[in-house]
């Protein structure tokens, strides 16, 4: 009773084996399936899209999953006003191509008419919770579709795929619902949201190779190019308008690539010769530094920073 | 280009092939947090910076003690407490997902705390996972916590289970103390019917193997130890690469089953300009697919099926297509996302069931079923709640709970109602008749949520039971 694999069940994996879907073809059908669901159960739903190569396998996704028929949601972006410009123009131009409706939510406007105030350390991802709620709120959106991943961050471990907000927004990590078999219940009340995660499942691994795999175009920022950059907080930040060096910090021409793509203020290049999209997937697959903790400086404020910001609403 | 066929030399550890899903389960302080810990570690799936922050948090907490170095100077468990609660209690209060890679599989863990709401977390982790490991402190042995996981793992028929008996460093490596711990397990396994005669099918347990780990210091984690030489069997990790996931059992086994998720129709009257940008509106003026994920089985172009919509008679018609993303595919199984044209013209919709012809029942408005009573408000007869099964949700009537079993004993006592942590059996009358299929013979067909109609929470996991009279396997009385 106690023997491991008798040769029966041996046969059974060898004849299996055949017919089995690679762990990025399962992925892509657990992620289509989940789209699917959120589109028939939810009134309004919408895509947080920020260019960023997240939110362009989510919205590559859903083409796949609606097809011949077109993406039967808007696309929401909640720009910091500190967006990379190419990142920007990227966005423009993949909704022109899909035919897509853009809904923008501006922290600017909310910092110009006063219900914002800019932080001391000037960065604006912590900011972006505010426009977000508002954007929700006043386009009626019912579900909004997210690109975050379990393997980001700790307190997006625990997250579920499909995670229920309240009038606030706010997340509560200690009463979630229990997510059984590939049943989703997304039933919320009068006011209240929720977001969905159909790739919770994937690793920024699984993101590069299906980028590859499909063929993806992303922003030109996350391959390797000269960029005038200077150091901060043991990262290469780029020069720019929201993002000046103090006088101690020297300017230098390196050879960087993004791995996330945020807000300018707060997120870093590293240095790499990755130019083409299989460069990056050898990279990120030697690589001993995670996404965020070489690139997000909001993330490195305290070991709870994603936790306290997703509490609030955030992404 | 596919990543599969990239020539570069030393990158194979980085393209799997499969996803394996597996859960933890334990009481409180065996160690579960530490070893799942140690095989992201021991696996490489834990990068510099993770690791010098973890460093940093066990040194704050005095953890080692003085001169400890390497893994056994940091706390593995800070590893997986997510929530700044769990880091400060130094305990894990939700089911973590962690993720990790070696050359044969990609791994999605479920990491299943085991002390507060143990039974709601053992069946949320083990409803989709392949395998689950139940961990023992070898000090303790097994106790009631150890009884009680075994049987919700038995009930929801998780293909296989392996047993992990931990802390073999505190008690010296003994061999005396593994095999009595090994003796009691096999005992209780046979009084629940896991790990009978009939190995390879998909209807229950398979295997059960038992392994002596020390997840601190990583013996029979990742590589065979020498410090159990009486031991000569498989590492933990060898044998999670190596157990067939429950698709590929059940692919070969079960029917094909296709709950509809919704019809892609882009020239629909409400919908005109709704054809895909760069298409050819006109060629896809008539194009009317079921799209759904197939939860069982595997279908072909040409194949006879039967489409199920609760209230009616099953009509019969032909696949004539699969598309998936402007592929045609001449043959789809589970667990792929596809959509399905029918040769005839039916009126189809969200909440249908295609499936191979004949093979499923009379769909009805009966439900008997076990059920894992997930939340605080309890259940009482004569209560109205609503069933999900597959795209379909109905309301229901709550007609009697028939008894709770007794996790310590596996015997069913008499009861009226049931309570968080219970697991019972109960009656319900719907309010439209559902294609139920019995659980042990159908994992995905066979489940539904509970919901609460008031405030929309997920009260229990459902498992579909025969109707009483019909023929049921003895063995599987809970």
């Amino acid at each position: 009773m106690s023997t491991f694999l008798t040769e029966e069940t041996t046969q059974v994996t060898e004849a299996a084996v055949s017919t089995r879907l690679s762990s990025l073809d399962a992925l892509e059908s657990e992620a289509i399936h989940i789209i699917r669901e959120v589109v028939a159960e939810f009134e309004k739903p919408a895509l947080l899209f920020s260019g960023g190569k997240d939110s362009v396998v989510m919205l590559h996704l859903a083409t796949k999953a609606f097809w011949p028929g077109k993406v039967p949601f808007p696309v929401l972006h909640v720009d910091t006003g500190h967006n990379f410009p190419e990142v920007i123009d990227f966005r423009d131009r993949t909704v022109e191509r899909l035919g897509l409706k853009l809904v923008v939510g501006s922290v600017q406007e909310f910092i110009d008419s006063g219900e914002l105030a800019e932080r001391a350390d000037g960065t604006r991802n912590p900011l972006q919770t505010v426009p977000l709620l508002d954007a929700i709120t006043r386009n009626k959106f019912d579900a909004v579709f997210g690109g975050g991943r379990r393997d980001e961050d700790k307190a997006r471990a625990k997250e579920r795929i499909l995670s229920l907000r309240d009038e606030f927004g706010q997340w509560d990590p200690r009463n979630q619902r229990p997510e059984l078999w590939n049943l989703y219940n997304g039933r919320h009340t009068v006011g209240q949201h929720v977001r969905a995660f159909p790739i919770s499942n994937w690793t920024e691994l699984d993101i590069w190779r299906y980028i590859e795999r499909e063929n993806i175009e992303l922003p030109g920022l996350y391959y390797a190019h000269d960029r005038e950059v200077f150091a901060r907080d043991g990262m290469w930040r780029a020069v720019g308008e929201v993002s000046q060096p103090l006088p101690h910090e020297e300017v230098i021409t390196k050879t960087v690539r993004y791995r996330t793509v945020g807000d300018m203020s707060c997120t870093g290049a590293v240095e790499s010769d990755a130019a083409t999209v299989s460069d990056v997937v050898i990279e990120v697959a030697a690589s001993t530094i995670t996404e965020r903790g070489a690139t997000r400086a909001d993330d490195r404020i305290s070991e709870a920073a994603m936790e306290d910001r997703k509490k609030d609403g955030y992404f | 280009m596919s990543t599969e066929t990239l020539p570069v030399p030393g990158l194979e550890a980085a393209l799997p092939t499969t996803l394996f899903r597996f859960a933890t389960a334990g009481s409180v302080d065996d160690g579960k947090s530490t070893l799942v810990g140690r095989l992201l570690h021991d696996s490489k799936a834990i990068l510099a910076d993770t690791l010098d922050a973890v460093a940093r948090t066990s040194a704050d907490r005095g953890f080692g003690g003085a001169g400890a170095t390497g893994t056994k100077a940091i706390d593995l468990a800070l590893l997986t407490d997510g929530l700044r609660a769990e880091r400060e209690q130094g305990i894990t209060i939700d089911v973590a997902y962690r993720y990790f890679a070696t050359d044969r599989r990609s791994f999605i863990l479920a990491d299943c705390p085991g002390h507060v709401q143990y039974t709601k977390n053992t069946v949320t982790g083990a409803s989709t996972a392949d395998a689950v490991v139940v961990l023992i402190d070898a000090r303790k042995g097994v106790l009631e916590q150890t009884r009680r996981h075994l049987s919700v793992l038995q009930l929801l028929r998780v293909a296989h289970v392996i047993v992990a008996v931990n802390k073999i460093d505190l008690v010296d490596f003994s061999e005396s103390v593994f095999r009595e711990i090994q003796a009691d397990v096999q005992k209780v396994a046979r009084e629940l019917g896991i790990g009978s005669a009939e190995l390879g099918t998909a209807d229950h347990i398979d295997d059960l193997l038992v392994i002596p780990v020390s997840a601190l210091d990583g013996d029979n984690v990742v590589d065979r130890s020498e410090r159990t030489p009486w031991y000569d069997g498989p590492a933990l990790l060898e044998v999670l690469e190596t157990l067939p996931a429950a698709d590929e059992i059940d692919t070969q086994l079960e029917s094909f089953r296709f709950p509809v998720q919704l019809v892609i129709r882009p020239q629909g009257a409400l919908a005109p300009d709704a054809v895909a940008a760069g298409l050819d509106v006109e060629a896809y003026r008539d194009y009317r697919a079921y799209a759904g994920q197939i939860t069982e089985g595997s279908v072909k172009v040409g194949d006879k099926v039967s489409v199920l919509t609760p209230g009616q008679a099953a009509r019969t018609t032909t696949v004539v297509g699969i598309d998936f993303a402007g592929e045609s595919l001449e043959e789809a199984f589970a667990p792929q996302s596809v959509a399905i044209r029918l040769a005839e013209e039916f009126d189809v919709a969200r909440g249908d069931t295609i499936a191979a012809a004949g093979t499923v029942r009379e769909s009805s408005a009966d439900l008997y079923a076990a059920l894992c009573w997930l939340s605080p408000k309890p259940l009482r007869e004569g209560a109205k709640v609503l069933v999900k099964h597959g795209t379909r949700t109905v309301q229901a009537l709550v007609r009697s709970v028939s008894g709770k079993l007794d996790l310590a004993t596996f015997k069913l006592e008499g009861a009226s109602s049931l309570e968080l942590n219970d697991i019972g059996h109960a009656q319900l009358r719907l309010a439209a008749p559902l294609p139920l299929e019995n659980y042990l013979h159908h994992r995905r067909t066979g489940a539904f949520l509970v919901i609460d109609p008031q405030d929309g929470n997920t009260l229990a996991a459902g498992l579909v039971k025969d109707h009483p009279g019909d023929h049921e396997d003895e063995r599987y009385s809970i």
